[in-house]
């Protein structure tokens, strides 16, 4: 990385990358511009927060956000869209570092939510964010994988009932 | 390509017209099994259940592995691919995200070196 050197007048796009490690684990990384105390601001102060948390390219907004940045302090957030029932998003910190370490569990979820910890490494005035989150079983993580949108193997069932109800009805015979 | 996800789909069809092995996709699902397993669990032969097994082998929805005695069998590329597509969604998501916090920390940064110029004077 060292040989390339990166213009100062043209900022370089950073680029995210998302890997599942494990049965049970994935992982996120990115390079933000600026110096690690900085990025943690941003994460852990409610006002700068809400900035970027949901990005405007997103389809809902975020109408509310509460945060006590502490081991052991609570969040809660509220996202919505146009006039459906807000969706809450809320947890506990069990660990804070600053400026390089936060983690906190994900509450909102009928079972067990993942563990995410995320910690700030600086790099030569660039902070490497990397984000782990950790689900208690590899069933979890598997159904959150597949879950908001359909898998192929349930839409290949669903092709097939359509497919069996139209022969029914039209009373042909297997 | 037409003709391929055409060939596809028939096998997935096919594959799928059996109640068995319907339930053996969701047995998959909730985790790995051996065909020993398998065959217990949907009161069957080992021989019956090695058919199955096949079919949906053939159809992608299945892959096995055989480990010393034991054939292990869990979910197939067909469902690697979903999850594949899943992960890169998540990561565009996160990159956007992102982005907008790289915004955030730039105004930090440039309102921080005016403070700094500003403490100097």
């Amino acid at each position: 990385m060292d040989a390339i050197r990166e213009s100062e007048h043209i900022p370089m796009k950073n680029r995210a990358t998302a890997e599942r490690t494990s049965d049970r684990e994935l992982v996120v990384t990115r390079t933000v511009n600026g110096p690690r105390h900085l990025v943690f601001q941003a994460w852990t102060k409610p006002e700068l927060f809400k900035k970027w948390w949901v990005p405007k390219s997103f389809p809902i907004v975020l109408l509310s956000c509460e945060m006590d940045v502490r081991t052991g302090g609570k969040y809660r957030l509220e996202m919505g869209h146009g006039d459906s029932k807000p969706m809450a998003f809320f947890g506990k910190y069990l660990e804070v570092i600053a400026p390089s370490r936060i983690v906190w569990t994900n509450d909102e979820g009928d079972a067990e939510g993942p563990i995410t910890t995320v910690t700030f490494e600086e790099k030569a005035d660039k902070t490497l964010v990397v984000m782990h989150e950790l689900y208690p079983s590899k069933e979890a993580l598997d159904a959150a994988m597949t879950s908001g949108e359909k898998s192929c193997v349930e839409e290949t069932f669903e092709q097939l009932e359509e497919t069996l109800a139209t022969l029914s009805a039209s009373g042909g015979q297997s | 390509m037409v003709q391929y996800q055409k060939a596809h789909l028939d096998s997935s069809f096919a594959a799928l017209s059996d109640a068995t092995r319907r339930g053996v996709l969701e047995q998959l699902g909730r985790a790995d099994a051996s065909i020993t397993d398998l065959a217990e669990k949907f009161h069957m032969t080992l021989t019956g259940m090695k058919k199955h097994v096949g079919v949906l082998e053939q159809a992608g929805l299945v892959a096995t592995e055989k480990v010393g005695r034991v054939r292990t069998c869990r979910l197939g590329p067909l469902r690697l691919e979903a999850e594949t597509a899943w992960l890169e969604r998540y990561r565009e998501s996160w990159d956007a995200r992102f982005d907008e916090l790289d915004n955030v920390v730039e105004a930090l940064k440039r309102k921080e070196e005016i403070d700094g110029r500003n403490q100097r004077k």
